[in-house]
């Protein structure tokens, strides 16, 4: 029996898992078997055909997928041994953002990630991958903990956003996710970031600073959901799907402006179609990963990480100079000009004067 | 029945009448509904003179309620090219285009460098008339080199932040400014220099979640919007109204996450006190004050002036 979910873009495997279920329950015959393998065959093709052109939105669907697998599942499959460690040490434990050590191949790594968590008790246990400010605390703990013993981290990033409560903003998760993001630019140790999930915003960049930032084919990395986006800017959220496409938060669209590093493929069908699959492609790439960064040295590492998150939006590409069109190559140009050549702007308050001076 | 109609032409007729006062001399103040005359705001740097209401003021104002005198601006003509072609209801680049025209500004920030009281000093100030003061790369650009310049300088650096968040437009690209002015800004503490970030209405989003709560201090203006995610955000997710007062500077203060409030007439004297007890001093002529140059109680002040 087959219980994954399907999506509802998804609908010719949807009949076709359900014709081999029925096809199942018959007794087992040459004739029955013959035409499930043909069945089987018709899915993989159709999966593929499918997955070869996912919309934007169709990937931001996949991406939130239930049974996609998360950092639970990689804790069971890829590492030994792990200790969940809880607590900001300031206020609580968040259940959303999970920390802890574990073997990694024999290697004691530190391990960062949110949980969306499976049922729906468990979701909601999990406040849906919402991390509140202690999420982020604990976090930063964790990785210092890891610095100072030297032990690399590996961070798995699974969010929708930070959660936007009325508790968040009292106990400053602004201020949480800012010193993570400052803090992380300078830890002394190995940082490796999956992106597995869904990357939101501010709440996935809160623990996703790091000398690689790997992330699976068919997950998402945004500076906001689509339905935020469409509500705000085209004032309809069932424009989703266009913001999904206008976002550009797709892994290969990310790619080309260097925000991730590498993709991380994923099976045909998606890694729901297929965890055991998705999972050891997944290994392949952060042994690699891990391997290449413990390699270089201390500070060439920072300082490689360092210029990885300063050379996003490079002049010339996603931003020009225009008052110095200098040729290319040449060090940062700067153009300065001195105050009294600037055009003096009113402020609001005074600009409905103009032409009406005040009668004194 | 004839009643109700005779009541209503009087009130017609006043509503002629208003059209007579010339447009724009005065102002009715959001925060005390008083009428103000609008020279009289302008002079007392946009802060009504009757509640103490903060107007919010553009990038370049700004910048002149904080210099002593001129200043040397950089980076002016960093400018987007729409690196995703974003086009929601309307292009970004037109709403580019429309931002520019109206503010004479290329992107939503002014970068400059100038004394505070004879302290050289680089100052950041957002505009948010620019496309709601959003940081996309040119914002992030603009305060990474703004950062490396105090660095360079050795000398302290200010942001005032006046900013809806991260640009849309483009995409997870303004995410990352995030990442990458927070950097610098680890280097620039690793420098120990000081940095002080003004927190103005409205803060909030990926601006909130980066550069503005990094300070060595972070001091807002009264009632000022600072936040991380959006009150109507919140409301939508617990499904009940806010309290009153919710995410303003006197509910940061009061959950310890602001320094202190002050009124923006103070500012200067303020960041240029700070500045002092960080270590940094004088190297430029200061002009004559234009106020006395008395060193504000600070804590007191701020405690005053959100209680009115």
């Amino acid at each position: 029996m087959n219980v994954i979910e399907t999506l509802e873009f998804e609908g010719p495997i949807a009949s076709l898992l359900k014709e081999i279920d029925a096809l199942d329950l018959l007794p087992a015959t040459d004739a029955r078997d013959r035409e499930v393998a043909s069945l089987r065959r018709r899915l993989d093709s159709t999966r593929a055909d499918l997955y070869a052109t996912l919309t934007p939105w169709q990937r931001v669907q996949v991406a939130r997928h239930p049974s996609r697998p998360g950092l639970e599942e990689f804790i069971r499959v890829l590492f030994s041994g792990f200790v969940e460690l809880h607590g900001d040490r300031r206020f609580a434990d968040d259940h959303a953002l999970m920390t802890g050590f574990a073997d990694y191949n024999g290697q004691p790594v530190l391990l960062v990630g949110h949980v969306k968590g499976g049922d729906t008790k468990e979701k909601i246990y999990r406040n849906f991958g919402y991390a509140r400010p202690e999420g982020y605390r604990k976090a930063l703990r964790a990785m210092r903990l890891a610095e100072k013993f030297g032990r690399p981290i590996i961070v798995f990033v699974d969010t929708p956003a930070a959660y936007p409560g009325i508790e968040s903003e009292e106990r400053g998760v602004a201020e949480a996710i800012a010193v993570n993001i400052r803090d992380m630019m300078l830890l002394d140790t190995p940082v490796i970031v999956v992106v597995s999930g869904e990357g939101g915003s501010g709440g996935a960049l809160g623990i996703a600073v790091g000398d690689r930032v790997l992330m699976q084919e068919f997950a998402i990395y945004s500076v906001i959901p689509p339905e935020g986006c469409a509500a705000i800017l085209w004032r309809h959220s069932n424009k989703k799907v266009e913001a999904a496409s206008a976002l550009k938060l797709t892994a290969p669209d990310l790619l080309k402006v260097g925000i991730i590093d590498e993709i991380i493929p994923e099976p045909v069908g998606g890694a729901h179609a297929d965890p055991d699959t998705a999972t050891r492609l997944v290994d392949e790439a952060l042994q690699r990963a891990l391997a290449d960064v413990s390699a270089v040295d201390a500070a060439a590492r920072l300082k490689a990480r360092y210029d990885k998150f300063r050379n996003i939006g490079r002049l010339g590409r996603e931003f020009v100079d225009e008052g110095n069109e200098v040729p290319s190559g040449s060090s940062l140009p700067l153009r300065d000009r001195s105050n009294a050549e600037l055009p003096r702007r009113t402020p609001r308050t005074e600009r409905s004067l103009k032409g009406q001076p005040p009668r004194q | 029945m004839a009643w109700f109609k005779k009541t209503r032409k009087p009130i017609a007729a006043t509503k002629e009448k208003s059209s007579r006062v010339p447009e724009g001399l005065w102002l009715k103040c959001p925060g005390c509904a008083q009428v103000i005359y609008n020279k009289d705001l302008s002079t007392n740097l946009n802060v009504c003179p009757k509640c103490v209401h903060h107007f919010r003021i553009g990038a370049a104002e700004r910048l002149r309620t904080l210099f002593d005198a001129e200043w040397t601006e950089h980076d002016v003509d960093l400018a987007s090219t729409d690196p995703l072609e974003f086009t929601d209801t309307k292009p970004y680049k037109a709403r580019l285009q429309a931002s520019r025209a109206a503010t004479g500004l290329k992107d939503a920030i002014i970068v400059g460098t100038g004394g505070i009281e004879g302290i050289c000093t680089v100052v950041a100030a957002m505009e948010y008339d620019f496309i709601g003061g959003s940081m996309g790369v040119v914002v992030g650009e603009k305060i990474t080199r703004a950062i490396e310049r105090a660095l360079d300088l050795r000398c302290p650096l200010v942001i005032v932040c006046c900013s809806g968040g991260a640009r849309m437009m483009e995409g997870a690209l303004s995410l990352m400014q995030m990442a990458k002015i927070c950097g610098a800004l680890a280097h620039f503490d690793k420098a120990r220099l000081p940095y002080i970030s003004v927190l103005t209405d409205p803060t909030t989003g990926g601006v909130t979640a980066s550069f503005a709560m990094l300070g060595d201090l972070n001091i807002a203006e009264p009632m000022a919007l600072i936040g991380f995610a959006g009150p109507r955000v919140i409301e939508q997710t617990i499904r009940q109204k806010l309290p009153e007062g919710f995410q303003r500077s006197e509910f940061l203060l009061e959950k310890g996450m602001i320094d202190f409030i002050i009124d923006r007439r103070e500012m200067k004297a303020a960041i240029a006190r700070a500045l002092r007890f960080m270590g940094a001093r004088a190297t430029l002529p200061a002009p004559a004050p234009a106020s006395p140059a008395v060193e504000p109680e600070l804590s007191h002040l701020a405690i005053e002036s959100s209680r009115q």
